[in-house]
């Protein structure tokens, strides 16, 4: 073998390392994506339950109404393995109960009452964006995990492989007054 | 006495408590009250002349499934003005912890009020933990009524406190007399069930071993089931050979559901468990079928330990096909169990009930205020 050759494998062998490490890195990072959007998108959901259980006990409501609230956002925030169904039916109830004819009107112009309703929709469209940009984070990560080098150097080590969260999280129909957003807004 | 009856499910959909309401309204009509019943239900619904609609019920989780529920701040003004209007002597809510009208009446009453539970549900951590909020509302319960052990249990747990239980009621006369369906019950006998076939705890698969044994002995003999569920998944747990002795009905109406009681030479209720009271076995007693039920606390209750109806060990297949086989062979004894089951279902007929229901509202009533209501007759 002429050292000529021995170089130009030496130089394959160098950069091929390199470019491991560098998809490794990446598959990482990406990783690591995915966990911080994951804890975003637990603390958004746990902040819309507690707000959620907040109103329901705040006395501003009849209490069939909190009931109904206190009972679906405890559901959500104890579940563990139907997350996501306990997640989409408190949506559900909090659409069925800002839909009611009145609800605006009922609640009158106390500042407690506005505080709190803007701060759910804030926890509602927190839960919106989280979700939104961790399941963005999954799928990026998803595509890199199954490209060949990632599945056979087995680049991503003993990760999990992450998981979409899906749920309902509209508050009201699609866009009604063309406000061109996708933000969930509380119908009013 | 004028009374306010609160139904909290919709009036237009099927359901235990809706039906309830219905018997005790047209009963204490019947006894000379003044009646009126809030329920939701649509504006434009067809409703009985007593009714007054709240607005369309809501479909909404609850408690681990999709309820009908009525509540906010429109259906509170409603039930507020319903009150106002009705001039009530006593308000007679059912159900008052599920999430609808009923509460809401408790919240903005302030007369006597009665309450019925029906359900015998787990307890709700959301109502624990929600008892402050709810606790003003429903303080101002002055008498509750239970339906079965079941629900006054139920009671107990989520709001202290005791409650007079007065069971279900069943018309008696809706069921006295109707033609069998042609053809029935046949040469050769007939068995009738009555429930969901899905439902483990109404007992089918019992009935289904059972009829296995007995189906195989006699040539002749058929079995006809009602009420909603899987058909085929029925017919699956057949022999194939007795399959085409086995009728299946599906759900039925009120009208056929009278006359399957009248169509079979024995009823069978086989349920395993879980029936605080069984109100297909008073409807079926009601009828004058021969029954063979499970021996279960509240059938062995409604049979008067036997005497009204023949007992069977709960879940064994072979001592039921045993009493089923005695009774098709004994027509004397079939009339005998026919006229003590007549009998014995005379306690839960909705006059008589309803007389005790009154009882409950006269004992709530403040003192001195008895001499605005009419005398029972």
């Amino acid at each position: 073998m002429t050292p000529t050759v021995s170089l130009i494998i030496i130089a394959v062998l160098a950069v091929t390392g390199v470019y491991v490490s560098w998809r490794a890195g990446r598959l990482d990072r990406l990783h690591t994506r995915v966990e911080t959007a994951r804890a975003s998108l637990d603390a958004a959901l746990v902040r819309r339950s507690s707000v959620a259980l907040e109103l329901a006990s705040s006395g501003l409501l009849d209490p069939a109404t909190s009931l109904l609230l206190a009972d679906q956002a405890h559901t959500a925030r104890s579940a563990q393995d139907g997350r996501e169904l306990a997640e989409s039916d408190l949506t559900r109830t909090l659409r069925a109960v800002f839909s009611q004819p009145d609800f605006r009107g009922s609640l009158g112009e106390a500042g407690h009452a506005t505080e709190l309703l803007a701060e759910l929709e804030a926890a509602a469209q927190q839960v919106f964006l989280a979700r939104k940009f961790y399941n963005d984070a999954v799928g990026v990560t998803l595509i890199a995990r199954r490209r060949w080098l990632a599945r056979i150097l087995r680049l991503a080590g003993g990760a999990p492989l992450p998981e979409f969260f899906e749920i309902d999280d509209s508050l009201g129909p699609a866009d009604q007054d063309g406000q061109g957003t996708d933000m969930p807004h509380l119908a009013s | 006495m004028r009374v306010g009856l609160v139904c909290p499910y919709s009036w237009d959909v099927p359901g235990g408590v809706q039906e309830h309401i219905r018997d005790l309204a047209e009963a204490l009509i019947d006894l000379g009250h003044h009646v009126s019943v809030i329920s939701p239900a649509d504006d434009d619904a067809v409703l009985p002349g007593y009714v007054v609609p709240a607005g369309r019920a809501v479909a909404v989780p609850y408690n681990g499934s999709v309820a009908r529920l009525a509540f906010g701040p429109l259906s509170a003004g409603r039930v507020r003005r319903w009150i106002k209007d009705g001039d009530f002597d006593v308000l007679h809510v059912h159900e008052p912890t599920a999430p609808s009208l009923s509460l809401l009446a408790c919240w903005v009453a302030d007369g006597p009020i009665v309450a019925t539970v029906h359900g015998a549900t787990a307890r709700s951590r959301a109502l624990h933990a929600f008892e402050p909020v709810l606790r003003s509302a429903l303080e101002k319960i002055n008498g509750r009524i239970a339906v079965s052990e079941a629900a006054r249990t139920t009671l107990v747990e989520h709001l202290g406190g005791d409650a007079v239980l007065i069971p279900n009621g069943v018309t008696v006369s809706r069921y006295e007399k109707a033609e069998p369906l042609a053809g029935w019950p046949g040469e050769g006998g007939a068995i009738g069930f009555l429930g969901r076939m899905d439902e483990p705890r109404k007992g089918l698969p019992v009935l289904l071993r059972a009829f296995e044994i007995i189906g195989g002995q006699r040539p002749g003999l058929r079995l006809l089931i009602a009420g909603p569920g899987d058909g085929d998944d029925v017919l699956a747990r057949v022999p194939a050979e007795l399959r085409d002795r086995v009728v299946l009905l599906g759900q039925v109406s009120e009208a056929v559901k009278v006359q399957v009681y009248h169509s079979v030479d024995v009823f069978c209720a086989p349920n395993t468990g879980g029936e605080s009271f069984g109100i297909v076995l008073a409807e079926a007693m009601a009828a004058g079928a021969p029954i063979v039920a499970s021996d279960l606390d509240a059938f062995r209750r409604v049979l008067r330990r036997g005497a009204a109806g023949e007992l069977f060990a709960n879940g064994d297949a072979e001592d039921l096909a045993a009493a089923i086989g005695r009774l098709l062979d004994d027509p004397r004894r079939r009339a005998t169990l026919s006229a003590a089951a007549s009998a014995a279902v005379r306690d839960y007929d909705w006059p008589k009930i309803a007389r005790d229901v009154v009882q409950v509202y006269e004992a709530v009533l403040p003192v001195g205020a008895d001499e605005r209501a009419p005398a029972a007759p």
